[in-house]
């Protein structure tokens, strides 16, 4: 699948253990960049599928985040929750090129063609 | 009356109370219960109400409404013909009649007496003056509140179950009271000596005076009760008398229509009396040399008798062991079967422990368990009455048996509790997460699941608050179809550690930090746990005040960011107003912050200060530095943290204030803000005994008095309840800084990460805070001297800096470059 890649700043920009939202959303949701101390990035839609809480301000450990507002625990690569809970957060393609990290968005028909 | 038009045979109930109703109730129930027409007669004006929690009413904690169990509507839907206000004056065995004060006369197939008991009274003068009253209906509730708020002094005579009930519940309406009792303990009937004498040195620190020993001779007054003289010479004054010594069976009725009566009216196993027409439950009734007070027997009875009464010949009323509990808040009493050793092949034993004010004793016969009186800790009670009803051979048990179940059959509180059986599929467990009885077991059975935690996990139960894991953990073990796992209570499942081991590592092996921490215990997770992150960044910033650099990555958004999140993702904003003063240059501020940023809502919080809720997270940093120029600072209203010291006005406004409490509540707030704490801290400064500022259910309160500062510690007003201890009286200022800071230290080096004081308090004893804090004055100067130490570090406004652009990257949101 193509991706429409876009630059989202330098890894810095997001703290180690931390998360960062973007000023733009997908498909109307928000966007969340994650970066574990391992400096693994990921990106989710920043809702977790509970309750909708805003995953990008949960704490990381790993490569889960725990959503602030009841504790489900979410994991980075797939978005799942973690059993018992039961739900997904939609996950986006995110690479770092040269310390720069870039979203994948995927190609609308008008720019593909 | 119209009684030919209704085939039904006619069963007429005389007492409208929770016996007689209850066996209409089962009969009810029964297949053929609706064989009968009903016709129920109360003496009281009111329909049937629960007559245990009267004393309920009178602590305030309950109205008259939510005692009722059947309404009138109730009456009617069931066609159930009541007459209240209307007491039955005979029955006529011969016509099979009965005949009501107000004229009625009604003629019965099946007759019920349920005419409960009355209340004793001494043989004494003065007993018919205003002012004197019985404590045993709603008009005896009625005149004992309509007296306290009138009059101020209460006496209550009887130190029984009901008199101590009494005599709390006068004291919570701001009475003062003394209870005079006629025997050496309280409660003897229910408690041996030294459960009793404990239980009176704890009421008598709650402010109920006791008169042991004491034979009350008269009721003196000239037109209302003006006090109590007693044998010895004694006198107490009194506006109200209460007469609580006991109750006997009202048997008026019966014995006048000749049925056959001793103490109470006679029934055979099957609850009918010496006529096979006339039944007879309650308070009233002698079973087997046998009388009533509590109402588990009734229960009993009442089911026995409605199936009788439906034609089911073969049930049997047996007199069970019998618990008695007292119904004061904090003042835990159980008591079952003997309370002593009755003879020398009896054994006792006995667990004392003075500090924790815990005393617990059981007797065995013959190899069984045959009575246990506790106080202090009453969890086993259950228990115990279940191993005395099953006549269970205790004697492999006998060495642990005294400290309790968890330690007499390790594992054992796994095996089938009978309670849960009989609890209904709906009855609500989690009042947090609204889950009930039916669905936990149903998760539990459907799911294999064997620990709390599992459990919690599936269904949310217990998840919240806490406040019903016993509860769970007994469903767990009800209801588990598969080994349960017994678990030490770690700090979280990274670890095998308890938050104790690891507060003490910290100290003695000089760990510093997480990591540290983490390999000395072998964590499991190599960067921990949502939740032992947090615990452990608290520990190391309160073992290495100034030197361990706090983790933000390691908080919980609110304290990350300063600002309480809320269910939408936005944030709320509450500035500090020392001691809940403000000034009308904040409130300005207040209010243009307020427009210019649209926040929606604005609230006064329960803590004295004002709350902006609905901020965008993007403009924390701006509104912080709006505030900021008002002088305006962080409240930590989002921290487990020291939130507010909520005070009164004092003596400079009040007429009643004794001490400047305003002021004292900004001293300690200055000496307190920006601490860290294992949960939430609130405080209190009251100016008089009159207590506006609730001093008495924070974490720590003082109230003022003329003679200087009582401080009293472990209060709250959450999810449960619980009135502070008192700690000490101190005559100054200078003294309540002291004493406060070292108590907020002790708590914040003691107690477990999210733990309040309350439970802390609670799980230390107040004895041991008193011998940290009040036996060791050096030790008091050294844990004040460490909090100020500690203080020296965090009292810097978090918002000031954010404003000027501290962490910036917390309140912006990445910018798309290139094309976005």
């Amino acid at each position: 699948m193509n991706y429409d890649w876009k630059n989202v700043g330098p890894l810095e920009n997001i703290p180690v253990q931390g998360a960062r939202r973007l000023c733009f959303g997908h498909q109307g949701k928000p966007i969340a960049i994650f970066r574990t101390i391992e400096d693994g990035v990921f990106a989710l839609i920043d809702e977790c599928p509970h309750k909708q809480g805003p995953l990008s301000e949960g704490i990381i450990c790993g490569d889960t985040v725990t959503c602030p507002l009841h504790n489900w625990v979410i994991g980075l690569k797939d978005g799942r929750a973690l059993a018992p809970d039961d739900g997904g957060a939609s996950t986006l393609p995110v690479r770092v090129v040269n310390g720069e990290i870039e979203l994948g968005l995927p190609l609308t028909v008008e720019k593909a063609a | 009356m119209n009684m030919i038009a209704d085939p039904r045979e006619h069963l007429v109930v005389i007492g409208n109370g929770m016996a007689g109703m209850r066996t209409v109730e089962e009969l009810l129930k029964q297949p053929l219960g609706r064989r009968y027409r009903i016709t129920v007669f109360g003496a009281e004006p009111h329909v049937n109400y629960n007559r245990i929690l009267l004393s309920s009413v009178l602590a305030g904690d309950k109205s008259v409404d939510e005692i009722v169990i059947n309404s009138r509507e109730w009456y009617e839907e069931n066609g159930i013909r009541l007459y209240t206000g209307d007491a039955i004056k005979a029955i006529d065995r011969e016509a099979k009649t009965v005949a009501a004060a107000s004229g009625l006369k009604f003629s019965y197939h099946r007759l019920l007496i349920a005419t409960g008991s009355r209340p004793l009274a001494p043989p004494i003068p003065g007993l018919g003056l205003p002012g004197v009253c019985a404590f045993r209906d709603i008009a005896d509730v009625d005149k004992m509140l309509s007296a306290a708020k009138t009059h101020k002094r209460a006496v209550v005579i009887g130190g029984g179950l009901l008199g101590l009930e009494a005599a709390w519940g006068l004291k919570q309406r701001g009475m003062s009271v003394a209870l005079v009792h006629l025997m050496p303990t309280l409660m003897e009937r229910q408690l041996d000596a030294p459960a009793g004498q404990l239980l009176q040195r704890d009421l008598d620190r709650r402010g109920i005076a006791f008169f042991t020993n004491a034979q009350t001779e008269e009721i003196f007054g000239t037109e209302r009760a003006e006090g109590v003289q007693l044998a010895d010479g004694r006198s107490i004054p009194a506006d109200l008398v209460v007469l609580a010594i006991g109750i006997r069976p009202n048997i008026d009725l019966a014995r006048a229509a000749g049925l056959k009566v001793n103490r109470g009216i006679e029934v055979y196993d099957d609850m009918r009396t010496s006529d096979p027409d006339i039944f007879a439950v309650g308070e009233c009734v002698e079973h087997r040399g046998q009388v009533f007070g509590l109402v588990a027997p009734l229960w009993d009875q009442a089911k026995v008798c409605a199936a009788h009464l439906a034609g089911d010949e073969t049930a049997v009323f047996a007199s069970q062991t019998l618990s008695t509990s007292l119904k004061i808040t904090g003042v835990d009493v159980f008591s079952a079967g003997a309370l002593m050793a009755a003879d020398a092949a009896d054994d006792e034993i006995t667990l004392r422990d003075e500090s924790r004010g815990l005393y617990k004793k059981i007797v065995l016969r013959e190899g069984k368990l045959v009575g246990a009186v506790l106080y202090g800790d009453v969890a086993d009670g259950n228990w115990y009455v279940k191993l005395m009803r099953d006549k269970a051979d205790v004697s492999a048990l006998r060495e642990r048996l005294v400290f309790g179940r968890a330690f007499a059959e390790p594992g054992a509180e796994l095996a089938a509790g009978s309670e849960f059986a009989s609890m209904p599929d709906d009855t609500q467990i989690c009042g947090c997460n609204g889950v009930c009885k039916g669905t936990i077991v149903a998760a539990i059975r459907d799911k294999k699941l064997a620990s709390l935690s599992e459990v919690r996990a599936h269904t949310k139960a217990s998840a919240s608050c806490g406040q019903c894991t016993n509860l769970v953990e007994g469903l767990l073990a009800f209801a588990a179809v598969v080994d349960v796992k017994k678990v030490k209570k770690t700090l979280c499942e990274c670890t095998e550690a308890s938050h104790d081991e690891v507060r003490q590592a910290i100290l003695a092996q000089n760990l510093k930090s997480m990591e540290a921490i983490r390999a000395a215990f072998s964590w499991k997770k190599k960067e921990g746990c949502h939740k032992c992150r947090p615990a452990l960044n608290y520990y190391l910033l309160c073992a290495w005040p100034g030197e361990y650099r706090d983790d933000s990555r390691s908080r919980f958004v609110n304290e990350r960011v300063h600002a309480n999140i809320q269910k939408d993702g936005t944030y709320s904003v509450v500035p500090r107003m020392w001691g809940g003063l403000t000034t009308p240059k904040e409130l300005h501020a207040i209010a243009s912050v307020a427009e210019k940023f649209d926040i929606p809502t604005v609230k006064v919080t329960g803590g004295q200060r004002i709350d902006l809720l609905g901020v965008k997270k993007e403009d924390l940093p701006a509104v912080w530095s709006d505030l900021g120029k008002a002088g305006l600072v962080s409240g930590h209203a989002y921290g487990k943290a020291l939130r507010t010291v909520k005070t009164c006005v004092g003596s400079e406004w009040c007429r009643f204030g004794t001490q400047d409490s305003t002021g004292l509540g900004v001293k300690i707030e200055k000496m307190c803000w920006g601490s860290w704490m294992p949960h939430k801290v609130k405080l209190a400064v009251s100016g008089c005994p009159r207590n506006c500022a609730e001093a008495t259910i924070k974490d720590l309160g003082v109230v003022c008095v003329e003679a200087g500062y009582d401080i009293m510690v472990g209060g709250n007003g959450g999810v449960e309840v619980r009135v502070t201890d008192h700690l000490v009286r101190v005559a100054t200022e200078e003294e309540v800084l002291e004493h406060t800071g070292a108590f907020l230290q002790l708590y914040r080096e003691e107690a477990h990460y999210l733990e309040r004081t309350a439970p802390w308090v609670a799980r230390v004893s107040i004895a041991y805070v008193k011998k940290r804090i009040l036996d060791d004055p050096e030790g008091r100067r050294a844990l004040h001297a460490r909090f100020l130490h500690s203080q020296s570090f965090v009292q810097d406004d978090p918002w000031n800096k954010r404003a000027k652009g501290a962490e910036a990257h917390e309140y912006s949101r990445l910018p798309a470059l290139a094309d976005a």
